[in-house]
């Protein structure tokens, strides 16, 4: 297909009131695109092979893809966590939607631009962001770095573009942190990956406002494979914020990710994220990080919507006085399970963690935390606390909890408490009380819930996450 | 003619257990009762029958706001009507915080046709309002940044109850054992909030109804109850003036349980059962 990418193609005026099959859900519409290149459906090694040729790549990244595509045969699927009803033949594994990146706000294509405006990005970049990278579809269409960031030796992009510019940087830890052999999805991504970001923040370079990534999926049947890779370096520090709304489909579809992250000394690391897909989506992903001496890493996790989300993001705390910090909410309703938690890995003396979970369910949706707390043998005086909450809905709802700890070292100090809760009558009543409606008392115990997560987002998306959760409990009391 | 809360023959029962047997009690908009009573003789129970509560079956009579039957009414659309009850336990809505959910509140109620979604009272307005009634309590700025009733001491909790009852301005309002768990001092603020409150002094100069619900005379003192209902057994057995309120919190109710032996024998059978069942 030769179309000219500059050129706006006739949009459809996104049919709100009819997109929505059962729950409402304000970003269900699809922009027509116009696609350069679509890999065929399904899985083989040719089609590995064929990714890495459109991409230009070099031979050391063809032979990773190669190798990682025979392990992703070799391994079985997961027998725990949710039940995996995929046909890996028929999926799409690739597709290029613009030529070229854009640089400019104006070398944008006139559809994307307009899948922006639904999502309210333009203004919110023009207030807040300072470098946006936004994927539509595999590859990364539309990124801004401030000049400064540059200046100070930042690099900010594309993983791809990484691959060119940065291989030796990009190659010393590409898979190191999750190595293909990890899972069977992480396996999967590392042969067929596409996309992604690539930050390296030099020693001592503090940025002090967060990096921001809008993640999209938009054609049926399309697995999205981003990869990122993050380095911060000794005393730099960071904020990543990652955000993905996804159109509704019929038919399943898959995302899978890796995320890499790598917290040198007196580093800092946040990496935020918002994901709220589509019902019939798989979203399985592997993130992890490793945290070196006194360095501090968090991730703050919300996940919304899917058919079945399986995540754990990690901290492996490799040095004396690492720190990771874990703060993870799921919402899950009617037809979905988010089978979410964390993972803290003790590795050195002194080392801290901390894992906030709370889930939601609510018409027939389910939710369990699944978590691992591991202590390795001389990591001695570690401190480890987790909490996770659930708040059920209705009684067609269901919680469960997975907590999984492994000491090895008899000198620390290791906290879990659980809580399950319903929407209790009593707080109904006594909203109900003061003027509220149900819905909206709902809705208020609710925000009430997720407020420890609300509280740590940046502005913009904690403002979205209310929106988001709002649309999520309308209707949901009667 | 003012306005007016009436309740007629009112039967109630939690799981099936009649608690209430035929209460009556009319109350104009202006006027003050006291309600007293041995615990568990079912003064709470009227409470929060009135106010809607969905555990609290109505099993027959009515109550009526102006003449119209409200049985049928969920608490949303009693609060909005004008009714309002200061909890004896408040429950606790951790995350929220009590200047957001008083914003909804007062909104809603001062706007009781208002659909989910429309515009919230001004911010400037509400601050002002708020502000203003938490000094008249003598409340901490820092209070409406805290969660609603979530870890307060006994005493904020209640007082938490007032400034709510402040901001809503009610037409009729049950105040359900306000003076429990607090010291001399901050009951002698509590009364003389619910008396300012009551007369309408802080708010817009609408005089209110109120039904206080007490052990003790303490909170009479200023709110000098313009009739003293006594419950037993489900039902109120005798209605006087202040007097009778101060004879039962020195001489308790061996007299009255003497006066009425029917209601005395419900009342232990009800007594006995509880604690069978606990």
């Amino acid at each position: 297909m030769a179309t000219d990418i500059t050129q706006a193609p006739d949009l459809q005026a996104p049919d709100l009131e009819n997109s929505a099959l059962g729950e409402i859900n304000k970003y269900d519409f699809i922009t027509p695109t116009t696609d350069v290149f679509k890999a065929e459906r399904g899985i083989n090694r040719e089609i590995v092979a064929q990714i890495s040729e459109m991409k230009g790549e070099p031979g050391w990244m063809r032979d990773f893809r190669l190798e990682a595509f025979e392990i992703f045969e070799s391994k079985p699927m997961p027998k725990w966590g949710g039940d995996i009803a995929l046909d890996f033949q028929d999926i799409y594994y690739y597709l290029k939607p613009t030529k070229e990146q854009g640089k400019t706000w104006d070398d944008v294509p006139q559809e994307i631009k307009d899948t922006f405006d639904k999502l309210g990005i333009p203004e919110a970049e023009k207030k807040y962001l300072a470098g946006v990278k936004a994927q539509f579809e595999s590859e990364v269409v539309y990124g801004s770095l401030q000049e400064d960031l540059g200046n100070k030796g930042v690099i900010f992009t594309d993983t791809d573009t990484a691959v060119k510019e940065h291989p030796k940087l990009l190659r010393e830890y590409f898979g190191k942190i999750i190595p293909s052999t990890d899972n069977k999805f992480a396996a999967l991504n590392s042969a067929v990956w596409s996309g992604g970001s690539f930050i390296y923040v030099p020693p001592g370079v503090k940025i002090e406002f967060p990096l921001q990534a809008y993640f999209r999926i938009n054609a049926e049947q399309m697995g999205q494979f981003e990869r990122t890779l993050i380095i911060v370096d000794e005393g730099a520090e960071v904020h990543y914020v990652e955000g993905c709304t996804a159109p509704m489909y019929t038919t399943e579809s898959l995302h899978s990710a890796v995320v890499e992250v790598i917290v040198k000394k007196n580093g800092r690391c946040r990496y935020t994220t918002i994901q709220n897909w589509a019902n019939n989506i798989y979203n399985l992903v592997t993130k992890r990080a490793m945290a070196y001496q006194d360095s501090l890493m968090e991730w703050i996790d919300g996940n919304l919507g899917s058919h079945l989300t399986m995540k754990y993001p990690a901290v492996y705390m490799m040095e004396p006085g690492a720190r990771g910090e874990i703060l993870s909410i799921a919402f899950s309703s009617k037809g979905q399970h988010q089978d979410a938690g964390a993972k803290v890995v003790h590795c050195a003396p002194n080392t801290k963690s901390r894992i906030i979970s709370k889930s939601i369910s609510k018409n027939g949706g389910r939710s369990s935390y699944r978590g691992l707390c591991k202590v390795e043998d001389g990591a001695t005086g570690c401190k480890s606390n987790v909490v996770c909450d659930a708040l059920i809905l209705d009684s067609d709802s269901r919680s469960d909890t997975y907590p999984y700890i492994e000491v090895e070292e008899q000198d620390v100090q290791i906290e879990h408490e659980a809580s399950v809760s319903r929407i209790g009558e009593e707080q109904l009543f006594y909203l109900m009380s003061r003027g509220l409606t149900e819905a909206e008392a709902s809705s208020m115990i609710v925000s009430g819930f997720i407020e420890p997560l609300i509280k740590e987002l940046p502005m913009e998306y904690a403002v979205e996450m209310n929106r988001l959760i709002e649309l999520q409990m309308e209707g949901s009391v009667g | 003619m003012p306005e007016t809360l009436k309740i007629t023959d009112l039967h109630v029962a939690v799981e099936g257990k009649p608690i209430l047997r035929g209460v009556n009690l009319t109350i104009h908009r202006g006027e003050t009762h006291a309600l007293m009573g041995p615990n568990g003789s079912g003064k709470s129970t009227l409470g929060n029958a009135v106010m809607g509560h969905p555990g609290y079956e109505i099993t027959g009579g009515s109550i009526e706001l102006n003449g119209e039957n409200i049985v049928e009414w969920d608490a949303t659309q009693r609060s909005r009507a004008g009714i309002f009850m200061a909890f004896q336990r408040p429950m606790a809505i951790p995350g929220v915080k009590m200047a957001d959910f008083l914003r909804h509140a007062t909104t809603n109620v001062r706007n009781p046709d208002r659909k989910e979604g429309e515009e919230l009272i001004p911010m400037r307005q509400f601050r002002k309002e708020l502000t203003e009634q938490m000094e008249h309590l003598r409340m901490d700025k820092e209070f409406a940044r805290r969660y609603v009733n979530d870890g307060f001491s006994g005493g904020e909790m209640k007082r938490a109850e007032i400034l709510q009852m402040a901001m809503l301005r009610p037409k009729f309002a049950i105040l359900d054992e306000t003076d429990s768990g607090l010291d001399v001092d901050a009951v002698k603020l509590a009364s003389e909030s619910i008396a300012a409150i009551g007369q309408g002094t802080t708010g817009n100069g609408d005089q209110m109804g109120i039904l206080i619900i007490t052990h003790h005379d303490k909170l009479l003192e200023r709110n000098a109850p313009d009739f003293t209902h006594v419950m037993l057994g489900g039902k109120i057995v005798e209605t006087g003036g202040i007097e009778l309120a101060q004879e039962l919190y020195t001489e308790g109710y061996d007299r009255v349980r003497a006066a009425y032996p029917d209601a005395a024998a419900t009342e232990q059978a009800m007594t006995e059962k509880d604690a069978i069942a606990n």
